[in-house]
């Protein structure tokens, strides 16, 4: 069982663009419309430095910073953790298209950028932090696996937690084999204690039997929640949208489920 | 922290299967390092490969996962009584119990490519028999692992490029310290695909001949593939163990550049700083350093001043990468489990394939293999992005 303070938020995805416009939708007191979010162009990275990175690179910056911000942080001084299922799906079909030529020829910031931790490198380079940061997977369950991560480093170091989770569809042929849905990021700053900043408390946990999984109300965003890892966690920023108390139960590994209690501040 | 032992570690690579075979080739000076043939691939360089995965298939019963980075973590499972071993933890803790935390780079990406090369001419279709969640995807293997072995306890696969397979024990070493379980399987497994070799050589890290680390003349990386595993467990619960502990780990973030390391190794320096605070463990305490040592030309550079500044010029420190080439996010473990059979065997290796040391280094880099006993060693491993993290590991009783 991991304690933790939610002291930030950020998400990024159709209709769902900021915090400010997600949480009524998320709350249920405005409707859903999945319209094309405004295009990604995260203030944090220099115009020279963001012509280099990728869709799914800015989406991760564009929600930390977000969350980061909401919640008055020290970005230097996070620890951050960048959950995936797939990492950078354009780079992928890429660099694989051209691998599968006889006389490659692989772009070389195209091959730094396929590390599945770009995103947290563009991210500690642009908020200069020296911080220890983690990417990881746990293909459908990367965001439960993220938030078991985040939350043993909040507990165990003491430290806050800056949490990413991002996925982005990947281009044909792949998208066929994996078909994500939309795109979709969000981010939580996580703290071991109570603070004027807290938003919420949640308590996690990993649940020892199999139990069915929350859902959306509304139809449109479960299909969001359904059709991108990352967007897994969406039960859990509903709650914090209509800052109720309640238990949650997000997915992890193996059909697993990781119980969320949230209480609002 | 409180350290944990390592009750059981394995290992394959270049140098071959299991830890005697890895220990034999390192007093043996015999490197691992061959021309390479692998997949048609047109460089001229040379590669750590593990010989014989093609002709093997992964277990039956979980054929869906069978492919190249599968049937290293499956070959390698299999050395060392490893798996007998876990099945033991399993019995005395539950299969709820015990972690599976792996790190890679590229999974099974290679199957991907090789799909890439037979799609539909017409619709551009890959072709019907490709598995894409068990072979590509990045948690593929953590998959595979844990139910060869039949675990269910917390699971991830971290990829932060190089740093893959040493930062599991951190986050292993923090899941027990919290209580999410009570042993951990933790390690790594990289294999060599299309993608890293063109990659790399795009960047101008591929060098021509077998890698040279620390040299003067060092001309960049060797590839490799390799995988390994050890079991974390608490002390005072270990039936028997190995005679090596974790005794800390350090974690940081350069901030620098994407593929290159600050020049002047400061987040190299405070990942090794960092690790021994981590450890209660003055810099003196540390007998042998296996470095990142990459032979490329900015890495052991910033790695020798970073070595200088938190442990002066006279800690012994070398790399083992002319032996098992760089594998890359299965380089942490590989050279963790070089360092715990350092440990056990009082042996200091040298910088294999290295003729004369850079001049402008300061730290003790070792030519050659020396009889010592190594009580403590530091591992270090460094990644894109700028992703460090050191481990210490000793002598435990």
């Amino acid at each position: 069982m991991i304690e933790l303070w939610i002291e930030g938020v950020g998400i990024y995805a159709p209709g769902l663009a900021g915090w400010e416009r997600a949480a009524p939708v998320l709350a249920g007191r405005q409707p859903y419309a999945p319209v094309e979010p405004p295009k990604l162009a995260p203030a944090l990275l220099p115009a020279d430095v963001r012509r280099r990175t990728t869709e799914h690179i800015r989406l991760a910056v564009e929600v930390a910073d977000e969350a980061v911000r909401q919640a008055q942080a020290d970005a230097a001084a996070l620890w951050s953790v960048f959950a995936t299922s797939e990492s950078d799906g354009a780079i992928s079909h890429n660099i694989c298209e051209e691998v599968a030529k006889d006389v490659p020829e692989v772009s070389p910031t195209r091959f730094h950028n396929s590390v599945t931790n770009a995103p947290a490198g563009y991210w500690c380079m642009a908020v200069q932090s020296q911080a220890p940061s983690t990417s990881l997977s746990g293909f459908d369950a990367s965001f439960g696996v993220g938030l078991i991560e985040a939350g043993v480093q909040v507990g165990v170091e003491r430290c806050r937690v800056l949490l990413v989770a991002h996925d982005a569809p990947f281009p044909e042929p792949l998208h066929s084999v994996r078909p994500i849905s939309a795109l979709f990021g969000a981010a939580l700053v996580l703290a071991p204690a109570r603070s004027a900043r807290s938003l919420a408390r949640i308590v996690v946990a990993i649940e020892p039997t199999l139990h069915a999984l929350s859902r959306m109300a509304d139809a449109g965003i479960d299909g969001l929640r359904t059709g991108n890892p990352a967007a897994r966690i969406l039960p859990l920023l509903a709650a914090l949208a209509r800052r109720e108390s309640g238990e949650l139960f997000l997915p992890y590994v193996h059909s697993q489920a990781l119980r969320v209690t949230l209480e609002p501040v | 922290m409180t350290p944990l032992v390592l009750t059981a570690f394995t290992a394959v690579n270049a140098l071959g299967r299991g830890s005697a075979a890895v220990l034999k080739a390192l007093t043996a000076v015999r490197t691992g390092l061959k021309p390479c043939s692998f997949e048609r691939v047109s460089l001229e360089t040379y590669v750590g490969e593990v010989a014989g995965l093609d002709d093997l298939r992964v277990c039956e019963r979980l054929a869906e996962f069978d492919c190249r980075n599968n049937r290293l973590a499956e070959l390698t499972l299999e050395q060392d009584g490893f798996t007998a071993r876990i099945a033991q933890a399993r019995v005395k803790y539950g299969a709820r119990r015990v972690a599976v935390i792996l790190g890679t780079s590229t999974s099974g990406i290679l199957e991907t490519e090789r799909a890439y090369r037979r799609r539909d001419p017409l619709t551009g279709a890959l072709p019907a028999d490709f598995r894409f969640a068990t072979t590509h995807n990045l948690y593929a293997s953590t998959d595979f692992v844990r139910r060869y072995l039949g675990l269910e306890g917390p699971a991830a696969m971290i990829s932060t490029a190089c740093s893959s397979s040493a930062k599991v024990f951190a986050s292993a070493w923090r899941l027990m310290t919290q209580g999410l379980c009570d042993a951990a399987v933790v390690g790594g497994v990289d294999s060599l695909c299309r993608n890293t070799l063109y990659g790399f050589a795009s960047l101008d890290l591929v060098g021509r001949e077998p890698c040279r680390p620390c040299d003067a003349q060092r001309g960049g990386i060797s590839i490799g593939e390799a995988a390994g595993f050890a079991l974390l467990e608490r002390p005072e619960q270990a039936a028997s163990h190995s005679g090596v502990a974790l005794l800390g780990y350090g974690e940081s973030s350069d901030a620098y550049h994407m593929s290159t390391p600050h020049p002047e190794g400061a987040g190299a320096a405070l990942a090794m700083q960092r690790a021994l605070t981590c450890a209660a463990l003055p810099p003196a305490a540390i007998d042998y350093i296996n470095m990142h040592g990459t032979a490329s030309q900015v890495n052991d550079s910033m790695e020798d001043k970073a070595i200088s500044t938190v442990f002066g010029t006279n800690t012994a420190c070398s790399s083992t990468k002319g032996w098992t080439g760089h594998a890359l996010g299965a380089a942490g473990i590989t050279e963790a489990v070089i360092s715990a059979l350092c440990i056990r065997n009082g042996l200091m290796p040298g910088c294999l394939n290295t003729r004369s040391i850079d001049p402008g280094f300061t730290s003790k880099v070792l030519l050659t293999n020396q009889s010592a006993a190594a009580r403590r060693v530091l591992s270090n491993s460094f990644g894109f992005g700028g992703s460090n993290c050191s481990l210490i590991f000793g002598a435990h009783p």
